[in-house]
């Protein structure tokens, strides 16, 4: 074994793998909610499929969609890796377990994640799919012609079932993130009197503000176009 | 005191084990935990009963033989050792699960006993200083802050009981590991071995089979000696320096 798949097959190395993809993930959190901010312009949409249009065919955003896929897919095979690791480590459990004064989401990381990635299947078959391969109307604007993403939106929030469950997916993520955001640093070594209290309160808030600003944005569709 | 004990009992590493109810009575509230297990001990000897095997040493709280995982914390409800907690902490009518630690590094020799050789396996890897014996060294003769000192002390009073290995989820023992790297990095004395010594450390921590850590803190909260989960983070920056910087390919 090079000393590099040495490092990274071991549980720190592991570790470092999930710090990374999760923290590279955090990033596209960041981008994808700022852009769909656009769903809240008046604008019938216009300004929405413009940059969904830009979102799926400039090179650069091409490169960095690549390197989200293989994050997520990293994030959950090494997730697997290290559960099955961790699995083995106790074949025996205690009769009587109290759990002791830890946050529920550090303890059901695997629970949370799984239920964040059932969520990502399925809003991906409804948009990404869509938009790259379904059969998507066209709209004109001033500079030409534009797969109509904002109607298929408006269409998939007007099912009060696909609101709820958008909103329940992202409390579930609200509660991964709230535990993977300052894990993610201390898994990096980085944990120092300084800073650390701060990594951990933007990590909080940063938990609470995104998927509550993903959150709403079918629940806006949902009352404004009923 | 009168109280009920639902004890883990297993004659031997291949037995299958159970547990076992054993009431007791006329316990003081004064007595340590494992003074209130002698008392059954010498009941059920005197019985001609097997009595129940558990670790212990100093019963002072610095040697770290003690374990014991009891209502579903190591080392009791309070953060000490085991052999430092007293029935004051229980009250009249309470049952008290007793079980040993759970872990595959940490296989079950009898009843409570565990064996903890893993963890002097991880040390016998990379966790001392080589240095030649000779004269008795001048005090401050390295001159170390008074700062270093301490948290390197901090991280040296981990007595090695396995309580975060126990407590954590995934039997994890990095706060251990972490702790033992960390004492020797933060000074002048540790710097010849670092790299390998990291190295080397987590590469035995892996090998005995323990898992990896998830960071929900269990371990720093339950630990006797409160060991911070600073180390851990040390730890990492100690493994991933050394992985790219030592000469071992």
């Amino acid at each position: 074994m090079s000393w590099v798949t040495k490092t990274l097959s071991s549980t720190i190395g592991r570790k470092l793998i999930m710090s990374l993809t999760g923290l590279f993930l955090i990033l596209f959190l960041i981008g994808h909610v700022s852009g769909n901010m656009l769903l809240f312009k008046d604008d019938g949409g216009e300004a929405f499929n413009i940059y969904a249009h830009f979102m799926t065919t400039n090179p650069a955003v091409k490169i960095l969609s690549y390197l989200t896929y293989i994050s997520i897919i990293g994030h959950v095979i090494w997730s697997i890796w290290l559960t099955k690791t961790n699995k083995a480590a106790r074949p025996i459990g205690y009769g009587q377990s109290t759990p002791p004064s830890t946050s529920v989401a550090s303890r059901n990381m695997g629970i949370l994640g799984t239920i964040v990635l059932i969520f990502l299947v399925v809003h991906m078959k409804t948009f990404w799919y869509e938009m790259h391969w379904g059969g998507i109307p066209f709209v004109n604007y001033a500079g030409g012609e534009f797969k109509d993403l904002y109607t298929v939106v408006l269409f998939a929030f007007q099912n009060e079932f696909m609101v709820i469950g958008y909103v329940i997916a992202m409390a579930f993520l609200a509660f991964h993130l709230s535990h993977g955001f300052s894990s993610a640093f201390q898994t990096l070594g980085l944990n120092h009197r300084k800073y650390s209290p701060a990594i951990h309160t933007i990590g909080i808030l940063f938990s609470i503000l995104v998927p509550v600003l993903f959150a709403s944005m079918p629940v806006y569709i949902y009352f404004t176009q009923s | 005191m009168k109280l009920t004990l639902k004890i883990w009992r297993q004659k031997n590493a291949s037995d299958k084990g159970g547990f076992v109810t054993y009431p007791i009575d006329g316990i003081s509230t004064d007595m340590s935990f494992l003074e209130m297990m002698d008392v059954l001990n010498e009941e059920l000897s005197a019985k001609d009963e097997d009595p129940v095997h558990f670790d212990h040493d100093c019963r002072e709280g610095i040697c770290g033989m003690c374990s014991l995982y009891i209502n579903g914390h190591p080392h009791g409800p309070k953060q000490t050792t085991t052999c430092q907690l007293h029935m004051r902490s229980f009250s009249d009518g309470d049952t008290i699960t007793i079980e040993p630690w759970r872990a595959a590094a940490f296989p079950v020799v009898k009843d409570l006993v565990v064996d903890r050789a893993s963890f002097d396996r991880i040390i016998q890897a990379g966790g001392y200083v080589s240095v030649n014996t000779g004269g008795v060294p001048d005090a401050n003769e390295i001159p170390i802050p008074k700062r270093i000192a301490d948290e390197a002390f901090d991280s040296a009073t981990c007595i090695g009981c396995g309580a975060c290995v126990a407590a954590c989820k995934n039997a994890s023992a990095m706060l251990f590991t972490s702790a033992k790297i960390s004492q020797l990095a933060m000074l002048p004395q540790g710097q010849v071995e670092r790299m390998t010594r990291a190295e080397k450390m987590v590469a035995q921590m892996d090998a005995e089979g323990f898992g990896a850590c998830t960071n929900t803190g269990a371990c720093e909260a339950e630990c006797p000696k409160g060991i911070s989960l600073t180390n851990i983070a040390r730890m990492n920056r100690e493994y991933f320096s050394a992985s790219v910087k030592s000469e071992n390919v």
